[in-house]
């Protein structure tokens, strides 16, 4: 095995991760930290121009609550959020991105992202929060912010982030390594962020050849932040929380348009419109049940009953909606003219942000103003944003949290030193976009005052960051060592390789967990189950082999993503009911309990490798 | 819809330090082979199709084919991307082309100014954010009443 070299940085702030939230961090701390004489540094494992969830690009903002029209009220977007997620939600946190989210988005029209506009200069909404854009290189231009904000000499790229460096119970750095020579970094600083995005491929995935990699979220999202945090020994919260999107089926492209801005209904292969028929149902799920719109979890549910009666296959009526708009057009001329610009509007919603989607329209000959499309409930992800809430348990800000909720910093998760926004926060959904790079500067400029305040020396364990260069290069040790073993280098009884051990696991939670093979039904005893094999799967990664630095990289990601799913299956052993039908359904608990209507907190503790789950009241706001 | 390299562009980038799809994957999938000097997808099931390879390439060497798991052969959908907008080439597995072009950015390349024009300067204590509230557009943040 080639030697390692070993390179030190030494920072204030580290910023983890290059995607939507670590850019807002970016720009906020870099104007801070030049007045406080405080240096930033931020580390991404790709390159920052096209990393994270928006690197494809994006067709529409998701949030943007309008406050300077007097378009909604911050109380408004509460509701909205805490309703869609059955009641679950921390009101002090969505409230602060609420009220910083519009200005994130009038940076975003300044820097050069084309919104549309209406007639009279204002924003074109596809819905009551979402706005239109042309976003093939939303993510470029939010970066290139980001970027001349911080300077390129404080930006590390391709370095992949695995362990938090502690200082007894403070984060104090991270270690990591290059992925494009055989270099060992080691980031020492006073305050860091995990901004590393949420977790994709824990569960086996619809498609499980070629396909694998065509996730509705990026398969490059590996359940970083969540390893992170759980190793700085940071309390977790809504593990359970995962989410599932309803999306055009196979290539997941986006519905968003067809539901909010085209009108369009979706139905049975029989022709039902299952949000009508089966309405009844949502009577079990009161309040949230009559709540408009929908929770996304209940839309999930009325479809998959559906699927579950053998009504399949599920259509999204686009023929149908289109039709519709272009008959109110006026006469047959003008008809024609919104024919041709719902076909475009309709193309680029794919092409800005899923182009497989208009790739398989084009392989399958469909064409949306004529026949209607398949649309199906994807595999479920792990993020703090849309409809899924899993993430670090973080203080609120000082004038809107309540006290158990507020401990000093905004965003600092209960480890000190250590913050999280985007993904990596929980309780606080419906962030997008938009909403975490609201949330990363609030944290950046939170992390910059914590590194002014608490100017006092840390302690950096030399033998911690030898012990943990020693377990972050074995699985190059490990192949070396054995790779004479076996004639076949992906068979070899003395190791596992990174693709098998991501295999198991989402064989495991697809079966055991609530997957989409298991109709994402599970219950105490498959939890269980799931958890023995988990615990040997853990164990088995002290095998990991790889032979390259790439590989190397799929390892750790893959360990990431096995912390993420025993929080999961954790949390939902705990939480005995099922309160998101949609998402998973326990079925020895199969009744909403206002008992259950509390956070569900995990932490982890590194040294015993065991975790504790508490109840944790949720306090409103409003 | 994992990418391809067609080996009769490709030029592995020679003039620069390392290829610039190698540069921009997300996923870390695009390698050179440097004996034969033309770039190549190292895993193709799990690359997202996110097409920032083909829309990075100097040569127009990269294009995609559909997932061989589920999508019908013969279609495909190539970007031409400039400085201010993209054009899309759709062909259908019918035959069919159609052509849309987008806006991607009002500002010229490179030229995105941090602070957006809004220099306020609140303080480092509570909750306002370098710009505000000038950049939400109101006299003061909100706060809760």
């Amino acid at each position: 095995m080639k030697e390692f070299e070993t390179i030190e940085v030494q920072t204030d702030l580290l910023i983890l991760g290059g995607g939507m939230a670590a850019c807002g961090a970016a720009v906020e701390a870099a104007y801070w930290a030049k007045k406080n004489d405080v240096k930033v540094t931020l580390v991404d494992k790709a390159a920052m121009d096209r990393s994270g969830a928006v690197a494809m690009g994006l067709s529409a903002i998701n949030q943007y609550v309008g406050l300077k029209d007097g378009e909604n009220t911050i109380n408004d977007y509460v509701d909205y959020v805490r309703n869609d997620l059955m009641g679950v939600t921390r009101e002090d946190l969505v409230a602060n991105i609420a009220r910083h989210v519009d200005s994130s988005v009038h940076l975003f029209e300044k820097w050069g992202l084309p919104i549309w506009k209406d007639d009279q200069g204002g924003y074109v909404h596809e819905g009551r929060w979402q706005l239109m854009i042309n976003g093939e290189s939303y993510k470029i231009i939010v970066a290139e912010a980001a970027k001349n904000a911080l300077g390129t000499d404080n930006i590390y790229e391709r370095v992949f982030i695995t362990h938090p460096l502690m200082d007894g119970d403070r984060c104090v750095g991270a270690v990591g390594f290059s992925v494009r020579e055989e270099t060992f970094y080691v980031f020492k600083a006073k305050a860091v962020l995990a901004s590393m995005g949420g977790a994709v491929g824990v569960f086996k995935p619809r498609s499980s050849g070629e396909g694998a990699g065509r996730a509705w979220y990026p398969p490059f999202n590996s359940g970083a932040s969540a390893f992170f945090t759980i190793q700085a020994g940071a309390e977790m919260t809504c593990q359970e929380v995962r989410f599932i999107p309803v999306r055009f089926k196979d290539a997941y492209g986006p519905v968003g348009a067809w539901f909010l801005l085209f009108k369009s209904a979706a139905t049975s292969a029989l022709g039902g419109n299952y949000m009508v028929e089966r309405r009844p149902e949502l009577e079990n799920w009161k309040p949230y049940g009559a709540v408009k719109p929908v929770p996304a979890n209940l839309r999930n549910y009325l479809m998959m009953l559906d699927v579950m009666e053998g009504k399949g296959p599920i259509y999204m009526q686009t023929a149908e909606a289109i039709q519709n708009i272009a008959k109110n057009a006026g006469d047959e001329k003008a008809a024609k003219k919104k024919l041709k610009e719902l076909e475009a509007e309709a193309w680029e919603d794919f092409l800005d942000m899923t182009i497989s989607q208009a790739i398989l329209w084009a392989a399958t000959n469909i064409q949306p103003e004529e026949a209607p499309s398949e649309i199906a409930a994807a595999e479920p992800y792990f993020i703090g944003s849309h409809s899924g809430a899993s993430g670090a348990w973080v203080s609120g800000p000082e004038d809107l949290a309540p006290a158990e909720y507020f401990w000093g910093y905004e965003q600092m998760t209960t480890t000190k030193g250590l913050f999280a926004a985007g993904d990596a926060s929980g309780a606080s959904s419906h962030k997008f976009s938009s909403g975490s790079h609201a949330e990363g500067r609030i944290a950046g400029k939170a992390a910059v005052r914590f590194c002014v305040k608490e100017n006092h020396d840390v302690n950096y364990d030399e033998s911690q960051i030898a012990e943990l260069k020693e377990r972050v290069l074995r699985p190059l040790k490990i192949y070396e060592e054995n790779q004479d073993k076996s004639t076949q280098a992906d068979v070899n009884p003395a190791y596992i390789l990174p693709r098998s051990f991501m295999q198991r696991l989402q064989k495991m939670m697809d079966e055991y967990a609530g997957g989409v093979s298991a109709q994402f039904t599970t219950n105490k005893p498959l939890l269980e189950k799931g958890l023995e094999l988990l615990s040997m799967l853990h164990e088995d990664s002290e095998n990991l082999a790889a032979s390259s630095l790439h590989e190397l990289m799929r390892c750790w990601e893959n360990i990431h993503r096995s912390y993420q799913a025993e929080a999961h299956v954790r949390a939902m052993l705990f939480r005995e009911e099922t309160r998101w039908p949609g998402y998973y359904f326990r079925s020895d608990t199969p009744k909403m309990d206002p008992d259950w209507e509390v956070f569900v907190n995990g932490s982890y503790d590194r040294a015993s490798g065991d975790w504790t789950f508490k109840k944790v009241p949720i306090t409103t706001i409003f | 819809m994992p990418s391809f390299v067609i080996p009769d562009k490709c030029d592995g980038c020679k003039a620069l330090d390392k290829t610039a799809c190698q540069y921009i994957c997300p996923n870390d999938l695009m390698v050179l082979d440097k004996d034969a000097m033309k770039a190549f997808n190292q895993d193709p099931s799990q690359c997202w199709e996110c097409m920032c390879c083909v829309k990075i390439c100097p040569q127009s060497a990269i294009d995609v084919r559909g997932y061989a798991d589920f999508v019908p052969m013969g279609a495909s959908v190539v970007p031409m991307r400039s400085t201010d907008s993209i054009m899309w080439t759709v062909k259908f597995r019918n035959g069919n082309i159609k052509r849309f072009k987008f806006p991607i950015r009002t500002t010229p390349e490179g030229e995105a100014v941090p602070n957006g024009g809004w220099d306020n300067a609140p303080d480092l204590e509570g909750p306002v954010l370098y710009t505000e509230p000038e950049s939400n557009g109101l006299d003061q943040l909100w706060t809760k009443g």
